[in-house]
């Protein structure tokens, strides 16, 4: 098991009692699942912080999430509540029903049961599931992010860089060429991409430099929520750290809060404040990431934890 | 044998034309929108005017003076086929001229002379889709419209820019009708764009073949896409009308010879007629009764 | 001194009297009368009217004539004609069980009620070139029997009795809600509605049965060659004539307006179980006006492959693209959008010269440091 110097040093500062809002969400309905209330802020192992929104407010409810394929349960049960700036890693094996769960709670597939209450930028909690298409479409496209796994999947291929990252801002309404040029390039540098590659189609990327592209794509309209399939997935190790590390930067730097599925718990201990430990379609575990990484109570947590290759 | 048909006036039925107006209508009601109709098979084929023809015959009677042109012109090869079809199953006076024309049929122009109130513009689409060659999915075109998603069209505009250093769309340019609708307004070149903003005449676009009439109704803002800082315009010529001497009007290329030689004359042949017959002329022009042969 | 281009008008004219001319070729060479193409080239009349959508033996004759031959110009011509005739009514659904039969087969069973009748059928001919067909002698009369239409029951009525075979039109869903019953379902028109994606099944059916016979054989081809695969078996083609009746209120009873042959291709597929239904074989359909098998047999399978959405199976072929498949289906609709490339775009051209040479002068001066003169 894992000890570092590191997780001796965090500090928690004593727990503040949780808003209404949220212990009445975290306790009323949750008996199935673990989970626990994050304090209001708790420092992180490179000693940021994550903060839970002005008023307490979480940005994201969800209940009793399910989705069942006929008789085959994808994943059941799933409640947790997500905080602004706050990053999730859920985490779990092929199957584990991560997957199922990212695209349930990004409306890309609708769930069986359960709900998922998203407060809007008017402070209204909205369930995901009962907004009109236009509605929907609209945060995507605003509010949201969406990183694939594979970055072809999130990108138009057959349009320049510039264009990919100035197409949310041109579909908000912005009608100023030179702006949004400028716009583009000042992200294509926070991502790291050279600045002569505006004009080139992202066919001629590398995976990393797709990846990244894929972010600035996703980050230009200042969204809120980010949800992430597998950011790192396929990529070289060397080109994994260094988009962990943009990704981090970038999460702290814009206090976006983010939903990562990933496989790799390294990514999770990089990245998250909170995990959630999923096998066979229900969360077995969750808590603070540096908890459940370096103290993990589940067999299967710990059998996970004890599988990391050692390099 | 079958006996042999007889026809109603203006060819369609009764019954098609009611439903043919009400498409019409609803596309009256909602300037720009593409309202869906049950186009019908005519005598001639998809893509050579149908639309326009279910339109002008929905809406023509006994007492209206049909113009129809093709490239400007009313004397091109479908032009005088439409305007013959006409003429056999109406019965309706014809004209080339703009000015005594109640109802104009025309396909990728828009005429020089300003149209006034009363007359009606009929135009010939093949393609009323202003997102199908960037989105080929009609069921994606349709929510898009109705959801105003237009970031796509903006894309291809920037992407002419950053590749051309200007927008490379010269003809079917996309417009944006009553700031909601963005609509192609058929094959014109966009030299006639600013020719539909607030215009006097009623103007009704029908795609027989993909099956939609869309419209824009006198006194409608016609905005066409462009951005801020590199803004709408419209094709120049250096030359005016060798026939003429016209300005300021779109001229087609004729080829004189193999060796490069060229000249251009107006594309609506009505106007240039006129000016003409009014005394104006061009460089290459001979005496003007000849010309008018 | 140029002198604008103006005659259209007698060009026109005297292309048509061209065509007249062509149209009847050597006056000395006796004309082809109506009935010659009704006898003699029946399945071209076939085609004409199935593609069509009209059934009159004679209207397609001429159509075809007038055409020269040409059957999508034909077929043009019969929908053009089509389309100025009063609907006075629509008759009851044809009951294909009841057909008077002159060809029916199955693939699926060696023997069966009804037995294997082969009819009229080019399938065992030897594609040898046969010069005495054209030097006319007396053809001798075939072997006749009586038309049995009570004991020929169809394949898929026998499946079904089993529970084999899914519903006729039911299906099905992939999260396994049922069907609207059938007797509710008002049924679409194509040729009265604008058709809008997606498409319920019924007007996918029509537009394949009008839908140009080239192109689903080729996609039906596709979905045997690997892109969509349904594993097709030829549960029953049957080929013959039905009653075609009109209910008369007036009279409270239907009258029949006669009958009309038509050609039923009934496709047994890949079969599919869910959690609540046991494994069913499924369906794909086909029926056309007269004796055209091949396109039957080729609007089986795309119908098949076109419910791939209904019965959840994920689409990775353009046989079972939708949208493809149907909006480019219709040759009348296609002959006439690929032809309209040969009305002039001068206009449009004209603007796309203007940009093209201007483009190139801004290359040009790019290249060089002096100024290039201005065109």
């Amino acid at each position: 098991m894992n000890t570092t110097s590191d997780a001796v040093n965090v500090t928690l500062p004593p727990p503040v009692p949780a808003t209404p809002v949220a212990s009445h969400s975290s306790v009323a309905l949750m008996a199935s699942s673990p989970q626990i209330d994050p304090p209001d802020r708790f420092a992180l192992r490179d000693g940021s912080e994550s903060h839970k929104g002005e008023g307490g407010a979480p940005l994201l409810k969800v209940e009793g999430l399910s989705k069942y394929y006929g008789t085959r349960m994808g994943c059941a049960d799933v409640s947790f509540s997500l905080w602004p700036g706050e990053v999730l890693a859920v985490v779990g094996e092929s199957g584990s029903g991560k997957t199922t769960l990212l695209n349930c709670l990004s409306t890309n597939l609708e769930p069986s049961f359960g709900r998922a209450l998203y407060r809007m930028r008017d402070e209204e909690f909205r369930n995901l599931y009962e907004l009109s298409e236009a509605e929907r479409r609209f945060l995507m496209r605003t509010d949201w992010g969406f990183v694939h796994q594979n970055p072809a999947d999130g990108l138009r291929m057959t349009v320049s860089a510039g264009a990919n990252v100035g197409e949310r801002l041109m579909a908000v309404g912005d009608r100023h060429y030179g702006r949004i040029r400028a716009t583009a390039l000042d992200w294509l540098g926070r991502v790291e991409i050279a600045a002569d590659r505006i004009d080139d189609e992202p066919r001629s990327f590398s995976g990393g430099m797709r990846q990244r592209l894929q972010i600035a794509r996703n980050l230009v309209t200042s969204p809120r929520l980010v949800f992430m399939d597998e950011p790192t997935g396929g990529l070289d190790v060397s080109v994994q750290a260094r988009l962990l590390d943009l990704l981090r930067s970038l999460v702290s730097e814009l206090g976006l809060a983010a939903v990562v599925v990933t496989h790799d718990l390294a990514v999770a201990r990089l990245l998250s404040h909170r995990m959630m430990v999923m096998k066979d379609g229900r969360v077995i575990e969750a808590g603070l990431t540096d908890r459940v990484l370096d103290d993990p109570r589940e067999p299967y947590t710990q059998l996970l934890v004890s599988s990391i290759l050692q390099v | 044998m079958s006996p042999t048909p007889t026809y109603n006036f203006a060819y369609l039925d009764e019954q098609t034309k009611r439903m043919i107006r009400r498409a019409i209508l609803k596309a009256i009601a909602i300037p720009g929108y593409q309202a869906p109709f049950a186009s019908r098979e005519m005598p001639m084929p998809y893509g050579w005017g149908t639309g326009g023809v279910q339109i002008t015959a929905s809406i023509i009677g006994p007492d209206d003076v049909l113009k129809v042109i093709d490239q400007g012109a009313d004397d091109t090869t479908n032009a005088v086929s439409i305007r013959a079809f006409f003429a056999k199953v109406a019965n309706v006076a014809t004209t080339t001229r703009t000015a005594d024309a109640t109802i104009i049929q025309t396909r990728h122009r828009i005429p020089e002379r300003k149209l006034a109130e009363g007359q009606i513009l009929v135009y010939q689409v093949p393609i009323p889709e202003p997102l199908r060659f960037l989105e080929p999915r009609e069921t994606e075109t349709r929510k898009m419209h109705a959801l105003e998603e237009y970031g796509l069209m903006h894309v291809k505009l920037y992407e002419d820019i950053a590749k051309h250093g200007e927008i490379a769309t010269t003809y079917a340019y996309p417009v944006k009708v009553e700031g909601r609708y963005v609509m192609d307004p058929s094959p014109t070149p966009k030299f006639d764009n600013p020719k539909m903003h607030m215009s006097e005449a009623l103007q009704l676009f029908g795609a027989g073949r993909e099956k939609r009439i869309y419209a824009v109704p006198p006194y409608t803002e016609v905005v066409s896409l462009d951005f801020e800082d590199h803004p709408f315009e419209i094709q120049t010529f250096t030359d005016p009308c060798a026939m003429c001497g016209a300005e300021g009007v779109y001229l087609d290329e004729v080829v004189l010879d193999d060796k490069g030689g060229h000249m251009y004359v107006c594309s609506d042949t009505d106007h240039c007629e006129e000016r003409r017959l009014s005394g104006h002329r061009g460089v290459l022009s001979g005496d003007p009764l000849e010309a008018a042969e | 001194m140029y002198v604008a281009v103006k005659g259209g008008e007698a060009a026109i004219a005297n292309a048509h009297a061209l065509l007249a001319d062509r149209r009847r070729g050597d006056r000395a060479v006796p004309a082809l009368r109506i009935d010659q193409i009704v006898q003699q080239l029946g399945l071209a009349v076939d085609r004409t009217m199935g593609e069509g959508s009209l059934y009159d033996q004679e209207l397609a004759a001429l159509a075809i004539m007038q055409a020269r031959g040409d059957l999508i110009e034909a077929i043009f011509l019969v929908r053009a004609y089509r389309t100025t005739l009063p609907r006075f009514g629509y008759s009851r659904p044809i009951e294909t069980e009841k057909m008077l039969i002159e060809r029916r087969i199955s693939a699926t069973y060696k023997d069966l009620p009804g037995g294997q009748l082969l009819g009229p059928t080019f399938d065992y001919t030897h594609r040898l070139l046969d010069p005495a067909i054209a030097e006319g002698g007396e053809v001798a009369a075939p072997v006749t029997r009586e038309a049995d239409a009570a004991h020929t029951p169809r394949v898929t009525d026998l499946l079904a009795h089993e529970g084999l075979i899914e519903a006729d039109s039911g299906g099905l869903r992939h999260n396994d809600e049922p069907k609207m019953n059938d007797s509710e379902r008002e049924v679409g028109d194509l040729t009265r509605e604008p058709l809008q994606f997606p498409l319920d099944r019924d007007l996918r059916l029509q537009a394949l049965a009008r839908g140009d016979e080239g192109f689903l054989l080729a996609l039906g081809y596709s979905t045997q060659r690997g892109y969509a695969r349904s594993h097709p078996f030829a549960g029953e083609i049957r080929i013959g004539e039905v009653e075609v009746e009109l209910d008369v209120p007036e009279l409270g009873f239907a009258v029949s307006l006669g009958r009309i042959k038509v050609t039923e291709c009934q496709m047994v597929n890949q079969f599919k179980g869910s959690a609540k239904v046991p494994p069913q074989f499924t369906r794909g359909y086909g029926l056309v006006f007269g004796q055209a098998e091949r396109k039957a047999m080729a609007m089986a399978l795309c119908d098949r492959a076109l419910r791939a959405r209904e019965l959840g199976e994920d689409i990775t072929a353009a046989a079972q693209d939708e949208e493809f498949v149907i909006s480019h289906a219709d040759n009348v609709q296609a002959t006439g959008f690929v032809e309209h490339l040969k009305l002039p775009h001068y206009v449009d051209f004209q603007a796309e010269l203007g940009l093209v040479r201007r483009l190139r002068d801004e290359f040009e001066a790019a290249q060089e440091p002096r100024q290039e003169a201005a065109e």
